[in-house]
């Protein structure tokens, strides 16, 4: 997928002033916030797990030559093929091949934000396949002919007039007049037409949750139950999976189980979690002929052993996005790539390049609550100092931001100085401000004044009460 | 592909800093994989035959299931009946090949294929290796006597639970998976909690997306109670 990160200031204006995205990001902040609070809540062990999550998923990644070796071991011996993808180009041909292998001329596809990596869709219709995305928010983006917005609700900027719309002009074999307006009529005319297509498909296509070394099965987690139907009904299922979804058993998945329905829905259990273990076997009235598993590097065995390690743990929840206050005023597209977010903020730099994605780590305010709301206790506003310090050491923040940081540092190491100038700064402002005891100008932060005023600086400086307080002689 | 293979692998170790793992650790890594140690199990999964049922019940129901609980494999038709006259549904039913379920399929009352579903089918009848309490959810696995398109494209599914298979947490259903199938897995084993849902326009939680529209789960008791 082609990046628009570099307009990401630009991006984020539009997504401001965008009146349609109000009402989805108001009801996301309180639905999936509340229902995972809930969630939590109601299961005394979720600390205890989270911490037990962290710790096997940084067992994994220690040891994840061996356990993928294990898992394309027991895929093999259970009938199927895995594939090794270095990178994008290699998991597209890979994916064309098996398609062109079956005379494939439509895939249905479960949701995959692999896919949506790789930029499969695009590169699949570019050579005559037709993919049709089965999710329903998938589906409805995929007919808008846009990327997802958030990666567990790909949909969640779109209207339910605007997803009538999109099926108007696409469903075009039914009636013009037909009522559109409830989200009921929606859904089953997308279940009517989506069934057609997993019923016609001669390939179908799902990403995978997890990876099971021990048994070579790939799982999926779903609601809508149009994973199942992509993975049952064509004669060859393909997974996309990224290198870092091995967990070694299936007590170890039934502990991620635990923490990735409550972090991202706040459901106990999501409706379907479904392990697929090679082909159909003999006597099995149905069920795939074939099974191919993709494993997808892409960048993420060169983030082992470097301070973004502990991304690699991410099991894709998007909790950290629902709850992080910028996503939640500009929702996902303007983050400009795949992965919106806090997750994304950190691991788009590392996926397409700082240069690429340098706007995205200083889209935080740093509050901290990704972190605490991580499943896998990844900790997301260190990894963004960490990419700002990267930024600042290749030189890549405008000059005026390099040199008020110049300034600022200047002042900062020299006390006596320091003081002089918040003193002379605060006696400045009192000045300015003192007919309202308002500012509704700052000088070099009008940025920050046009949208609101700041009150004049009260007492004494910080330092000074400081030591009034604490009878700390002057340093 | 080997070469691919080996670029990722290699890559791998040199990010480590290291080159292939010990014979030592690798050991130790195919003992806990022997060994599948269990994470905290949830507490609340713990109890008796009364308190599994109870809480599955609870948990099933939760997430708009519905569930019946019958004496024995006998009373199934009739339970079966019961349930789709009080949702005014047909008696038309497309059920597994499992034996168990036989006295549905010849009962006089229901109209039957066996197999593997078809895309006309409205109500599929199927049956469950296992039930889980902790999450209410059913685990059923794919075999010759039980299709996994019975799970997902009609629109209705009921499914037979036998109460000797009704389980605590996930890891007891694993144990009985790896008894059941010490080869190694079926090609697919689906954990089902209620019916098929989507919230994708505007958040609207809507049942019946793409799989069935309504489950209904008949737990039989399959042993004399103690």
């Amino acid at each position: 997928m082609q990046s628009t990160t570099r307009q990401f200031k630009d991006n984020a204006r539009a997504a401001l002033n965008d009146a349609t995205l109000r009402q989805p990001l108001q009801k996301l902040k309180v639905g999936f916030r509340v229902r995972r609070a809930q969630a939590a809540e109601k299961l005394p062990e979720f600390e205890t797990l989270r911490d037990q999550g962290r710790d096997l998923k940084n067992h994994v990644l220690e040891n994840l030559d061996f356990y993928l070796e294990t898992f394309a071991t027991a895929v093999e011996a259970s009938g199927g093929v895995v594939h090794w993808a270095r990178d994008a180009a290699e998991a597209r041909e890979i994916v064309l091949s098996i398609c062109r292998d079956h005379n494939a001329r439509t895939v249905t596809k479960g949701k995959s934000m692999i896919s949506e990596e790789i930029g499969l869709n695009a590169y699949l219709a570019d050579h005559d396949i037709t993919p049709v995305e089965t999710d329903l928010g998938e589906y409805i983006i995929q007919l808008r002919n846009e990327p997802p917005s958030h990666i567990i609700a790909p949909a969640i900027h779109v209207q339910k007039e605007m997803v009538a719309d999109a099926f108007r002009a696409t469903h075009t074999h039914l009636p013009a007049d037909r009522p559109l307006s409830e989200p009921r009529q929606l859904l089953d005319e997308a279940r009517a037409v989506l069934r057609d297509k997993f019923l016609a498909a001669d390939v179908g296509i799902t990403g995978a949750n997890f990876l099971i070394a021990e048994t070579g099965s790939t799982v999926i987690v779903t609601n809508e139950g149009n994973g199942d139907l992509t993975q049952l009904l064509p004669k060859v299922h393909v997974v996309l999976a990224s290198l870092e979804k091995i967990v070694p058993t299936l007590e170890d998945a039934a502990l991620l189980l635990r923490l990735l329905a409550r972090s991202a829905t706040g459901q106990e259990a999501s409706s379907y979690t479904s392990f697929s273990t090679g082909p159909r076997r003999p006597g099995d009235p149905d069920g795939p002929e074939h099974f191919h598993v993709v494993l997808l590097d892409n960048g993420r065995s060169r983030l082992l052993g470097t301070e973004f390690e502990e991304m690699l743990r991410c099991i894709r929840c998007g909790a950290c996005m629902n709850h992080c206050p910028v996503y939640g005023a500009i929702g996902g597209h303007a983050y400009g790539w795949v992965y919106p977010g806090p997750i994304g903020s950190v691991l788009t730099p590392a996926l397409i390049g700082i240069e690429e994605a340098a706007p995205l780590p200083n889209a935080s305010t740093l509050c901290g609550r990704c972190e605490a709301v991580c499943p896998m206790r990844i900790p997301l506003p260190k990894l963004l100092r960490h990419w700002r310090e990267q930024e600042f050491s290749r030189h890549l923040p405008p000059g005026r931001t390099r040199l008020g940081l110049r300034v600022y540092r200047w002042f900062a190491t020299r006390p006596a100085l320091w003081r002089l100038a918040t003193r002379a700064a605060a006696l400045g402002l009192r000045m300015m401000g003192r007919k309202t005891g308002f500012l509704t100008r700052l000088p070099f932060a009008e940025d920050w004044t046009r949208h609101r005023v700041m009150p004049v600086p009260q007492g004494q400086t910080f330092m000074a009460r400081y030591r009034a307080e604490t009878d700390t002689p002057e340093i | 592909m080997t070469s691919s293979r080996t670029a990722i692998l290699e890559s791998i170790r040199r990010a480590h800093g290291r080159g292939d793992l010990s014979a030592d650790r690798q050991q130790a890594l195919r003992d806990r994989l022997k060994a599948h140690p269990a994470a905290t199990i949830p507490a609340r999964s713990a109890g008796d035959q009364d308190h599994r049922i109870t809480l599955f019940t609870d948990m099933v129901t939760a997430v708009d299931g519905t569930v019946d609980r019958i004496s024995g494999w006998d009373a199934l038709p009739q339970a079966v009946g019961n349930w789709l006259k009080s949702r005014n549904l047909p008696t038309t039913l497309a059920i597994a090949p499992d034996p168990r379920l036989d006295a549905v399929a010849v009962h006089p009352l229901y109209t039957v294929h066996r197999g593997a579903a078809l895309p006309e089918d409205l109500i599929g009848l199927s049956i469950a290796e296992a039930g889980i309490a902790e999450t209410g959810s059913l685990m059923l696995v794919s075999g010759p006597e039980t299709p996994t398109s019975l799970n997902f494209l009609p629109d209705v599914h009921i499914i037979a639970l036998p109460a000797s298979a009704l389980v605590g947490p996930f890891e007891e259903a694993w144990a009985r998976l790896r008894t059941r199938f010490p080869d190694g897995l079926p090609r697919t084993v689906n954990l089902i909690t209620g019916p098929s849902r989507t919230g994708d326009i505007e958040q609207t939680l809507l049942l019946g997306a793409h799989g069935p529209r309504q489950l209904h789960v008949v737990i039989v008791d399959d042993v004399p109670s103690a």
